[in-house]
């Protein structure tokens, strides 16, 4: 069977068919199948109540699914209880025991294997000098900086050599500047032992920046699935366009199949260039950066008039709002360059935004 | 702001004072006044002992004490039974108290919000009755025309009525039911406090159930349980009521036998010499065991 949303080849490290979760009759996961290849550090990513955090526990298998069933490495998991797969959890709250020191807590997975005890002693030593833990072992947890619990965290978890790392909102209790580096640590880390990583996030940048692929869920279902430059580029539902990045979007009625909008809200025709039927109702999709601003009205079509309302700086780039005369606003991503060869720009200037028909996308739902 | 910090000053000072006051009028001084009386001799007349200090010829005070009720009460071996055998039903009692109290506990707080308050209610409820009386209504269910015994001898189970009232086992029994509530309540909040996703953590990394259980829910409910231990074990360990009504002649506690001492014999010294060293050991195995706890929160 040909993986439905994998990259076709080897066969995926997890599988997941078909699965349904409810609590309480209120639907948590709905009908969802997804295959995530070795190797990969795949997102679940979406709003909190999507149902993301419940897959991964179904994935782990804290949840028992109520239809569908989840492989792993082409092993039904349906009769497994937690213990007893191999997958192993690094918990937003990184649930380390308090009444054990960092060695104890890294240990733990160990012992529950049996293994012997001067086995136990090495790989514990050396999955705390991954982390650059060596020298905190007999602390306890209370101990330690919230970067050091994440870090003995990750240690406890890959220390039993999982095949699948699950991690669930593994950066939201650090701060800002600390969760940039360990996002790029995380990166370099799934490199470096070459498990496949399931990740739970709520922030959409850290998806992108970290993930190889990602999966946007929504009221429990899978939104769209792919990589980061496929969910940014290609959007196939307004919810993806404005969940990753910022979007210009029109509704409005194709009236030419594949070329033309016609677009109430901006009062105007919109020329596209993409799939789309005659008298369809569809969203018509333009990032701020593929917007170009001028003084003077130009050439060409997707030209909007309006007045300049707000011009926000942002060090590397302007993001410049105009108003047009129907009311809707237009957002316009401009570099310092392309701002400083417009000139003097004042707030309730009148302004011309324009974007080239291949820049929009055309979307259905 | 200076003015209501300076009331909260001044109110703190009062709520304080009056607290120690308290403590020092009705609680170190009649403990003081039990040692004093432990002291002297046992006379006829009232009071029946002599006074600790007496004034001579001199101007101080001429010092009568004396520690012969502590040789009594540590050379005679019917109190050093009485001790022994109080140590030992109450610890075993407590123990039993604690073996059935845990499992409750932990059904109450892993249970919904709504059952919780009922159970809960349900622990606490029999406290609204009198002590005394619940003690009592036990002679009435463990006679031997009692309710067990016609209830077992109707159903055939047995023949003869068995000797259930004026044993030790009687007495584990009015203990363990009375001071259940003591052992359920801080061990139950405990666990309602606790943090599940660490059970979660332990089964993720290989842990059956019952193996999370005793490696984190237990060591993590240590503190519950050495304050419901506490709860149980001190009061049981003086109590007179449940030997009392509950025991045989041959059930030997330290309540029964200072009553004796006090009542019977108005031996008051012989008597209270037997209560400061009750206080003692409760003084001692209270302290031993917040010591365990602060060891335990020290490194935890």
């Amino acid at each position: 069977m040909m993986a439905a949303s994998g990259p076709a080849g080897e066969e995926p490290v997890i599988r997941i068919e078909g699965v349904a979760k409810s609590f309480g009759g209120v639907s948590a996961v709905a009908n969802v199948s997804l295959d995530i290849a070795r190797g990969e550090f795949f997102c679940l990513v979406g709003a909190s109540g999507s149902g993301k955090t419940t897959l991964l526990r179904l994935i782990a298998g804290f949840e028992t699914p109520d239809s569908g069933q989840i492989l792993i490495d082409g092993v039904d998991m349906s009769d497994r209880p937690p213990y007893a797969r191999p997958v192993n959890m690094m918990f937003q709250s990184y649930a380390l025991f308090p009444h054990l020191t960092v060695a104890d807590n890294v240990a733990f997975g160990l012992e529950e294997e049996r293994r012997p005890r001067a086995e136990i002693r090495d790989r514990v030593a050396a999955a705390l000098e991954i982390f650059d833990m060596g020298s905190f072992a007999a602390r306890k947890p209370h101990q330690l900086s919230g970067g050091q619990r994440q870090r003995v965290a990750l240690a406890r978890a890959l220390v039993k050599n999982p095949k699948i790392l699950l991690l669930d909102e593994p950066l939201a209790a650090l701060d800002k500047k600390l969760r940039e580096r360990a996002q790029l640590e995380l990166v370099a880390l799934r490199e470096r032992v070459g498990i496949t990583f399931v990740m739970v996030t709520h922030d959409q940048e850290e998806a992108m920046s970290m993930a190889s692929r990602i999966a946007l869920m929504r009221d429990g279902a899978l939104c769209q699935v792919g990589s980061p430059r496929e969910l940014y580029d290609a959007p196939q539902s307004r919810f993806a366009a404005d969940f990753f990045g910022v979007a210009n979007l029109f509704g409005g009625r194709v009236t030419k199949a594949g070329a033309a909008v016609d677009c109430t809200e901006v009062w105007s025709t919109l020329a596209v260039a993409g799939d789309c039927a005659q008298g369809a109702d569809v969203t018509v999709m333009v990032r701020p950066e593929q917007v170009a601003l001028a003084k003077e009205r130009p050439a060409g079509p997707n030209v909007l008039a309006g007045t300049l309302a707000n011009v926000v700086f942002l060090g590397n780039a302007y993001v410049c709002y105009v108003a047009l005369e129907t009311g809707k606003t237009v957002q316009t991503r401009l570099s310092p360059a392309d701002m400083a060869r417009l000139g003097k720009l004042d707030a309730g200037d009148r302004v011309f935004v324009s974007w080239e028909p291949s820049a929009a996308r055309v979307l259905t739902s | 702001m200076s003015m209501t910090a300076g009331a909260g000053r001044g109110l703190r000072r009062v709520i304080l004072g009056t607290t120690t006051a308290w403590l020092i009028a009705f609680t170190l001084l009649p403990v003081l006044i039990v040692v004093a009386v432990s002291l002297s001799e046992p006379r006829l007349g009232a009071p029946p002992f002599t006074p600790l200090f007496e004034w001579g010829e001199g101007v101080w005070p001429i010092f009568n004490g004396t520690i012969a009720s502590y040789f009594t009460v540590t050379s005679d071996s019917l109190y050093v039974a009485a001790f022994v055998s109080s140590l030992r039903i109450a610890a075993s009692s407590a123990m039993i108290t604690l073996v059935i109290a845990y499992p409750m506990a932990y059904a109450i707080a892993r249970s919904s919000d709504r059952a919780r308050f009922a159970l809960l209610m349900l622990v606490i409820l029999p406290f609204w009755t009198s002590f005394l009386i619940r003690t009592y209504a036990w002679t009435g269910l463990l006679n031997t025309n009692g309710l067990i015994n016609n209830t077992l001898m109707n159903l055939g189970v047995i023949s003869q009525p068995l000797t259930l009232l004026h044993t030790e086992f009687a007495v584990h029994l009015g203990i363990v039911y009375s001071y259940l509530p003591f052992m359920v309540l801080p061990i139950y909040a405990v666990l309602e406090r606790m943090d599940w996703t660490l059970i979660e953590a332990a089964q993720d990394l290989g842990a059956r159930p019952l193996k999370a259980f005793f490696r984190v829910t237990l060591p993590l409910s240590l503190p519950g349980v050495f304050a419901g231990w506490l709860l149980v074990f001190i009061p049981a360990l003086g109590e007179f009521i449940i030997p009392d009504l509950l025991g045989g002649p041959d059930t030997l506690m330290l309540g029964r036998v200072l009553w004796t001492e006090f009542f019977n014999n108005r031996d008051w010294p012989l008597a209270s010499a037997l209560a400061v060293l009750l206080l003692v050991i409760v003084l001692l195995s209270a302290l031993l065991l917040v010591k365990a706890l602060r060891r335990r929160e020290a490194v935890s």
